[in-house]
């Protein structure tokens, strides 16, 4: 699984490109479990239904909306509310019927099973007699 | 004998060093974990409002368990505690692809502009960010003086 540094660009070239710029990779846990990968990605701010996930061509995107707007005047500011963007090729054949995310206390989980073929088969050695 | 080869690469990450040290991190809560990703100097990350009344203060705190979370206030120093959980312990490090998200235990003081009255702050846990509404003590709050014109 290796990050896609050159994003597909067919449908993000009539985007604003300056939404694009402004935009922050989240910090992501990747790991294998018994039936393929699962992703988990830091996303604070994010409401259940601004979050989109796909897999096209193999590429796993995941992109947010956050819900801006601060009250009051700012006094001290350690970040700058912006939407999240990451994108990661995926080497494994992904079933993409059954990928399935869920959000919850701003993290997001996304599992990735396997397509059946592409899992460990085991193969029975049968004795030489 | 060794052999060094020139790696005009190493050349630049040298410079990116030095000028890296010049800057410092002065006033600057981000630093250059890698050439790719900032880490976080502190944690939770903090922005900081105020009207009239309020002093508004949200943390960046995703995937807390809402129970360990801990927000004292006394006079105008506000301190945050908590925990992020771990992974479950089941997933075996060789089964990582990425490990960038941290966990553990954290704690955070901030000193507030003005004083704020520790009886009505309110704090929610809301998306995996902490809002905070402290109100400022009456006399901190700002007064609107009438002009008189005679």
């Amino acid at each position: 699984m290796s990050e896609r540094t050159v994003a597909k660009r067919e449908e993000s070239a009539v985007a604003d490109t300056r939404d694009e710029e402004r935009t922050v990779a989240p910090v992501v846990d990747i790991f294998e479990v018994a039936d393929g990968l699962a992703v988990v990605a830091d996303l604070p701010g994010v409401e259940k239904d601004a979050v989109d996930v796909q897999v096209d061509d193999s590429v796993l995107t995941i992109s947010a909306k956050t819900a801006g707007g601060r009250p009051g005047e700012e006094v001290y500011s350690e970040y700058a509310p912006a939407d999240y963007f990451r994108q990661f090729r995926l080497s494994e054949h992904v079933d993409q019927e059954k990928i399935h995310a869920e959000m919850k206390l701003g993290v997001l989980t996304v599992h990735l099973p396997k397509v059946e073929k592409s899992k460990p088969k085991r193969i029975a050695i049968q004795m030489a007699s | 004998m060794t052999i060094r080869t020139w790696n005009p690469f190493r050349e630049l990450d040298v410079l990116r060093q030095e000028v890296e040290r010049a800057f410092d991190t002065y006033g600057r809560p981000w630093r250059q974990g890698s050439a790719l990703r900032a880490v976080p100097l502190h944690y939770p990350l903090l922005n900081v409002s105020e009207d009239k009344d309020n002093v508004y203060v949200e943390a960046l705190a995703p995937g807390i368990d809402p129970e360990t979370l801990d927000v004292t206030v006394v006079r105008d120093t506000l301190r945050i505690a908590g925990e992020k959980q771990a992974l479950s312990d089941e997933i075996k490090p060789e089964a990582y692809h990425r490990n960038e998200r941290s966990a553990g235990k954290f704690v955070r003081t901030l000193t507030l502009p003005v004083e704020v009255d520790g009886e009505s702050v309110t704090a929610e846990y809301r998306n995996g960010v902490l809002h905070i509404t402290l109100a400022k003590v009456e006399a901190a709050k700002p007064k609107q003086i009438e002009v008189a014109v005679s």
